[in-house]
């Protein structure tokens, strides 16, 4: 924010912005009243104290319907949460509020983080501001759509297997996924708790950065924090940065996103940049493996939404105990949501356990002690964020596999907790964009942001 | 059927929950105390909404170690729990979080008594857990009442291996495992509470055979009485099965107290598929050796152990020493008093009689009666026969209790209750009591001696007390034979 900007101006402009492009539907709901009664409070603190309240003073932020604010609905984009209101703040609102943030509203995205082109919600799909025939991407894709489209400065989103990324990479906008461990999950709905995180998503990485050090670091209501400082480490120049072959070989990437990688690496050379070609044999196991392990946390997490405590219950059709669990969760869920539950309890159950779940859980294994050796190697790693760009509104609805291949690039950081960030890089000859993605080795995200800043800087200079 | 059973040999292992004394739940702040109004205790953590984290609290895993170390078992270095799925209203997050592959406790076993002989009974293992809420079906017809303030109450589950063999061995290993949990104060052991539950699961086999045989499990044990008889119930239907060939079914029975007797309520068929998840919210943690050592330096000795002292070097008979250790404030309390006065004997009489009989009037424990050096100075004037233990216990002693500033020596002297040794009046007494019953004298002159008793008795009555009985009855003879 400039100093001739008040808050409230602010905030009515995103309002207005988003009222003038409704028909995107990355609004879940919007808290109208309250953002521009905080705005206010805010310009008359700063009016008699000359001081900003905070370093997030009059950020007008977005975050997913996934993330709890207290006394605000949260649905997850469920009809199985329909009515429910958050009776506590997640650990990221109350230090994004604690910074003079002002949160305007939750955004649409797909039940339950689950999909990857925001068709799963119960409000509808999201559209792409850039080609409104097309998805935004998802599970993130209100919060991606919603950036683009100048609804808010930023969004809160969250990641399992590319959330953030892939919806970023589909809109144009930059979304970025901390290491896992990073920031607290307190307050964020579950989805497979060992990969989830939660990520930001912003038109640079310095907003990214602002917000992401306000949000991060140790919470005592969240156990799986990293308890090592997020500090700059020193790096070699010239700066050795990796890519693996078999993400370039694949049969799935689209062509002009392969050429338009491969010619950035020419161009990274010729900067004088150290480039590596890595071989990762294993990178054919990711998606699978991915995909066991993540229906498997969701089947458990996803267990606690019966109606019973909270949440909708169809009281008038249920007999007994069986038909309440049988009546509230068929009627609750989705069909995505319920694929992934019959999938994770499939693959938990006895008998399949150790061909699925303890096999998937090996691959992890395996998966995060090559990682280690890579990053013995090189400095950071780079991939296209998505094999294809935007794909149409319904193309691929019937075909849940192919839209698991849209994962194919960003589930290897959750699977092995790496920092990532696809970066706007590219434009499509079909006009859309498509981003690129760069990793660095776990709980090292302030330099994967500032290498972001530096390849980008790069990029625009290339550009222009 | 004596002979009968003489052929089989039961096998039982027991599975006991205890519920640790921590302040709150085992992944959140919430309070644990017994009693409080139904869901008075439940944040959004124990509810389960939607978002939440459990965050582990220390002390429990400090509890369990605690208990670890005093059954002799092995504290495993590497810790994680898992995820126990089963859908049921009272279980918030749809799964039971326990460590299910992984347990703090391995091996180990429980010294126990049995006819006299001491016995071990080896532990399988001791893991951590949470308890589910409460389902209430009774109090309304049309629905049933949610209570989740028991929801994620720590929990400690102690799995002894298949090796007693009879009711009264699990009988005397349940006993002895509530001594040791309160005497290390790491459970209250209240069973009616449901803070210490017990499930047994039987076999039987022909003697000197190796292999088990089918088992059954009983549940809804609320007090080692009920544990022995629903045992002893089983070892004897399942004999009856055998002898009448009947098929021995493996499944889960449940003990009604009223009859006396167990009944079926699921079937191995049923068995439930858990589908076991490592808890991801959870990482594995490290018990250090460093940790446990710190612990294990603070542990008291046993109640067992205490016993053998209290045998050996205070010469107590084994049912005094075990009425002593019966709890640790008791016991405490004796090892203080014996600092101010060696009539160890004397330490047993008075808080096994006076002490204990207060106490349960009172509704106070024995230790707070009154102050160990009180208790050794009544003890002392008592054994110089200063005073007689009836004075001491009936009137002095009260006093005591009521003014903690006073000696037994004031209060005697303040009561006049000091016995005398003094010829004139012992004369006096006794010749009183001649006079006053000549029949009866005639009779013992008659060589009806057990008389004496009487006039003794007289005489203490008319002194108030004061008499010293061993010199009236020297001084009486003396007169009556003459």
């Amino acid at each position: 924010m400039n100093g001739h900007t008040t808050c409230v101006e602010a905030v009515h402009y995103f309002l207005q912005q988003i009222e003038q492009d409704k028909h995107l539907n990355a609004w879940v709901e919007t808290f109208a009243d309250e953002a521009l009664s905080l705005a206010l409070t805010l310009d008359n603190s700063f009016k008699t104290s000359g001081k900003l309240n905070g370093s997030l003073h009059g950020v007008v932020v977005g975050i997913k319907d996934v993330i709890s604010y207290k006394g605000h609905h949260l649905s997850a984009a469920s009809k199985i949460l329909k009515g429910y209101k958050s009776i506590y703040s997640a650990t990221v609102v109350e230090r994004l509020l604690a910074e003079g943030a002002i949160i305007i509203g939750r955004q649409n995205c797909d039940e339950f983080a689950m999909g990857s082109s925001n068709e799963n919600s119960a409000y509808g799909p999201v559209l792409n501001p850039v080609d409104n025939k097309k998805v935004p991407g998802g599970s993130s894709g209100g919060s991606a759509a919603a950036v683009k489209a100048d609804q808010c400065m930023i969004s809160l989103g969250s990641d399992t297997g590319g959330s953030v990324r892939q919806p970023a990479d589909f809109c144009g906008v930059t979304g970025f996924k901390p290491s896992y461990g990073r920031i607290s999950r307190y307050g964020l709905i579950a989805y497979a708790s060992s990969f989830d995180q939660i990520g930001i998503i912003g038109n640079n990485t310095e907003d990214i950065a602002t917000l992401y050090s306000v949000i991060s670091g140790p919470d005592e209501y969240d156990n799986t924090l990293i308890p090592k400082k997020d500090i700059l480490h020193e790096v070699k120049k010239p700066l050795k940065i990796g890519y693996f072959r078999q993400a370039i070989e694949h049969p799935s990437l689209d062509r002009e996103i392969k050429q338009s990688f491969l010619d950035f690496i020419d161009e990274l050379k010729k900067q004088g940049y150290l480039v590596e070609c890595l071989d990762f044999e294993l990178f054919n196991y990711v998606v699978p493996c991915y995909y066991v392990l993540t229906t498997a946390e969701a089947a458990s997490n996803l267990s606690r939404f019966d109606g019973i405590r909270y949440g909708s219950s169809d009281k008038k059709n249920i007999t007994d105990l069986s038909s309440l669990y049988a009546i509230n969760r068929s009627k609750g869920f989705g069909q995505e949501v319920k694929r992934r539950i019959m999938m994770g309890n499939f693959v938990l159950s006895a008998g399949y356990y150790d061909a699925y779940y303890t096999k998937a859980q090996r691959v992890r294994q395996l998966l995060k002690k090559k990682t280690i050796e890579f990053f013995d190697n090189v400095e950071c790693i780079i991939s296209p964020t998505v094999p294809s760009p935007a794909f149409d509104l319904n193309e691929k609805l019937r075909d849940p596999i192919e839209i698991f291949l849209a994962d194919l690039y960003t589930v290897y950081p959750n699977l092995t907790g790496l920092p990532a960030i696809s970066l706007p890089f590219f434009t499509h000859s079909n006009t859309l964009p498509f981003g690129l993605q760069l990793m660095c080795s776990p709980a090292n995200d302030v330099n994967l942001l500032l290498f972001a800043d530096e390849l980008m800087n790069l990029q625009t200079n290339r550009k222009n | 059927m004596a002979d009968i059973k003489d052929k089989y040999e039961a096998v039982i292992g027991l599975e006991v929950h205890a519920q640790l004394l921590t302040k709150s739940k085992l992944f959140s702040g919430d309070s644990i105390s017994f009693g409080a109004e139904p869901n008075t205790q439940i944040s959004a953590i124990t509810l389960a909404h939607p978002g939440t984290l459990p965050r582990l609290n220390k002390k429990a895993v400090e509890l369990a170690v605690k208990l670890g170390l005093s059954c002799n078992c092995k504290i495993n270095e590497y810790n994680a729990f898992a995820r126990k799925h089963y859908l049921y209203p009272d279980l918030p997050k749809g799964y039971q979080v326990t460590q299910h592959m992984h347990p703090i406790c391995t091996g180990g076993f429980v010294p126990v008594r049995l006819h006299g002989e001491e016995k071990s009974i080896p532990i399988h293992h001791i893991h951590m857990e949470e308890d589910a809420g409460k389902s209430i079906h009774d109090l309304d017809e049309d629905y049933s009442y949610l209570d989740y303030n028991r929801a994620g109450t720590p929990l400690v589950e102690i799995v002894t291996e298949p090796a007693m063999h009879s009711a009264e061995e699990a009988y005397q290993f349940l006993t002895e495992l509530r001594r040791l949990v309160r005497w290390i104060e790491v459970c209250d052991g209240n069973m009616e509470e449901g803070s210490l539950r017990c499930d047994a699961n039987v076999s039987i086999r022909l003697k000197g055979e190796t292999q088990l045989g089918t088992k059954v499990e009983v549940k809804n044990l609320n007090s080692i009485r009920n544990v022995k008889r629903a045992i002893e119930y089983e070892i004897e239907r399942l004999i009856e099965l055998k002898e009448t060939d009947q098929p021995i079914i493996q499944q889960t029975r449940s003990f009604e107290a009223s009859s006396e007797t167990t009944f079926a309520i699921r079937e191995k068929e049923e068995a439930k598929d858990y589908r076991y998840l490592t808890e991801p919210d959870i990482p594995p943690f490290f018990i250090e050796e460093e940790y446990v050592n710190g612990i294990k330096k603070a542990l008291p000795l046993t109640p067992l152990e205490t016993e053998k002292i209290l045998q050996a070097e205070y010469a107590l008979t084994s049912y005094d020493a075990a009425q002593i250790a019966a709890d640790k404030p008791t016991a405490d309390y004796f090892f203080s008093v014996t600092s101010f006065t060696q009539n160890y004997k004397a330490i047993v009489n008075w808080i096994n009689g006076p002490l204990k009989k207060w106490g349960n009037e009172e509704l106070i424990s024995v230790e707070k009666i009154i102050s160990p050096v009180s208790l050794a100075e009544l003890i002392d004037l008592v054994a110089a026969d200063k005073v007689n233990f009836s004075l001491a216990s009936s009137k002095i002693f009260p006093e005591l209790v009521k003014d903690r500033n006073k000696t037994a020596l004031e209060v005697a002297e303040e009561l006049n209750l000091l016995q005398t040794n003094n010829t004139n009046e012992l004369d006096e007494w006794t010749d009183l009591v001649i006079n006053k019953m000549p029949d009866k004298v005639q009779e013992y002159k008659k060589g009806k001696k057990g008389l004496l008793g009487l006039f003794v008795g007289e005489v203490k009555k008319i002194s108030k007390g004061k008499a010293d009985p061993a010199a009236v009855t020297t001084l009486l003879q003396k007169k009556l034979e003459s």
